[in-house]
């Protein structure tokens, strides 16, 4: 069978689940739940450098940047100027180009600023990035970022660490068949069977974090999240039947005693 | 005694000997410098040339690093 790999950028990536690396208890634990995960792509947040406490543990000495794919983000964001400062300097601290784009608009409901986020894209584009956004599920406004250079969609299934799932498969399925972009669900995922669904509607890959790292067993529940897109890639690539009204036998009628 | 200036490292004031190259200075913080990026006056600095700039007073610096982040 052919490798059905994750393609971003012309980079190919084993797995269809990208994890974050917040919210864990320790680095340890969220290296171990990464590692379980089968993850090949993390996000990143940067921030500044704790000069006081110099034995802080440090993110790449627990998780090696050679071995899995830094994704810078720009969380905490909520203009274009902050999230372009942000990925400037993620870029600057060891060249990476490929990024992930969050530019929030509310404090609350954690939705993305779209007009901050449209703007930004154009412009971390025309800057060399290869920038992969999060987004409303919007289809318009994916169509806007698609046309302004986005290398991969990312709409929400719900407000980030809402675990409530994916909100509106009709949108999300619109999406799918309007892009031949990788189109990842990121966001508001709260149980394994929510990637399950959002494979089986044709979306590229899932990006978790809260769901995993606030499971009561974040290893159990990194190892489910994997299972879990496995299963829903190879469900939508096999092909569902069609959905009916009414039954239809499983065993033949001819021959019935 | 040489002259001290006041600048902001993160944020945070710290007083340093005027002239004080930005080499020196991450030196002195033992600041990873393969796994940060340094901006200075909201200005990137090429890691390379750090040791071509002698810091003044109020300046700002922002050391940056990756962090667990969703």
């Amino acid at each position: 069978m052919k490798k059905d790999n994750l393609i971003i950028s012309k980079k190919k990536f084993n797995s269809r689940l990208i994890v974050g690396t917040g919210k864990y208890k320790s680095m340890i634990e969220c290296a171990k739940a990464i590692e379980i995960s089968g993850a090949s792509i993390v996000t990143v947040a940067v921030r500044r450098v704790n000069i006081t406490d110099k034995k802080k543990p440090l993110l790449m000495d627990y998780i090696d940047p050679k071995k899995i794919t830094y994704l810078p983000n720009t969380a905490g964001c909520f203009n274009s100027d902050d999230a372009l400062r942000t990925l400037r300097l993620a870029r600057e601290i060891g060249g990476w180009k490929l990024v992930k784009l969050e530019v929030l608009g509310d404090k609350q409901n954690l939705f993305p600023e779209m007009i901050e986020t449209l703007k930004s894209t154009e412009i971390l584009t025309k800057e060399g990035f290869k920038v992969m956004v999060y987004c409303n599920d919007d289809p318009l406004m994916a169509k806007r970022l698609e046309n302004a250079g986005a290398v991969s969609i990312m709409p929400l299934a719900a407000p980030i660490g809402s675990g409530l799932g994916i909100l509106n498969k009709v949108n999300i399925k619109i999406i799918r068949n309007q892009t031949k972009l990788p189109l990842i669900i990121d966001a508001g995922l709260g149980q394994a069977s929510d990637a399950t669904i959002a494979m089986e509607l044709g979306c590229d890959g899932v990006l978790v974090n809260t769901a995993i790292a606030k499971a009561k067993k974040p290893f159990e529940m990194a190892k489910a999240f994997k299972n879990a897109v496995i299963a829903g890639r190879q469900s939508f690539l096999s092909g569902r039947i069609q959905k009916k009204l009414m039954g239809s036998p499983s065993s033949p009628n001819k021959g019935i005693i | 005694m040489k002259k001290k200036i006041k600048i902001k490292i993160n944020g945070k004031i710290n007083k340093i000997d005027d002239k004080t190259k930005l080499s020196d200075l991450v030196k002195n913080l033992k600041v990873p410098l393969k796994k940060v990026a340094i901006e200075l006056n909201r200005e990137i600095v090429d890691k390379k040339n750090l040791n071509k700039i002698n810091l003044k007073v109020n300046d700002k610096i922002e050391i940056v690093h990756f962090i667990g982040g969703g």
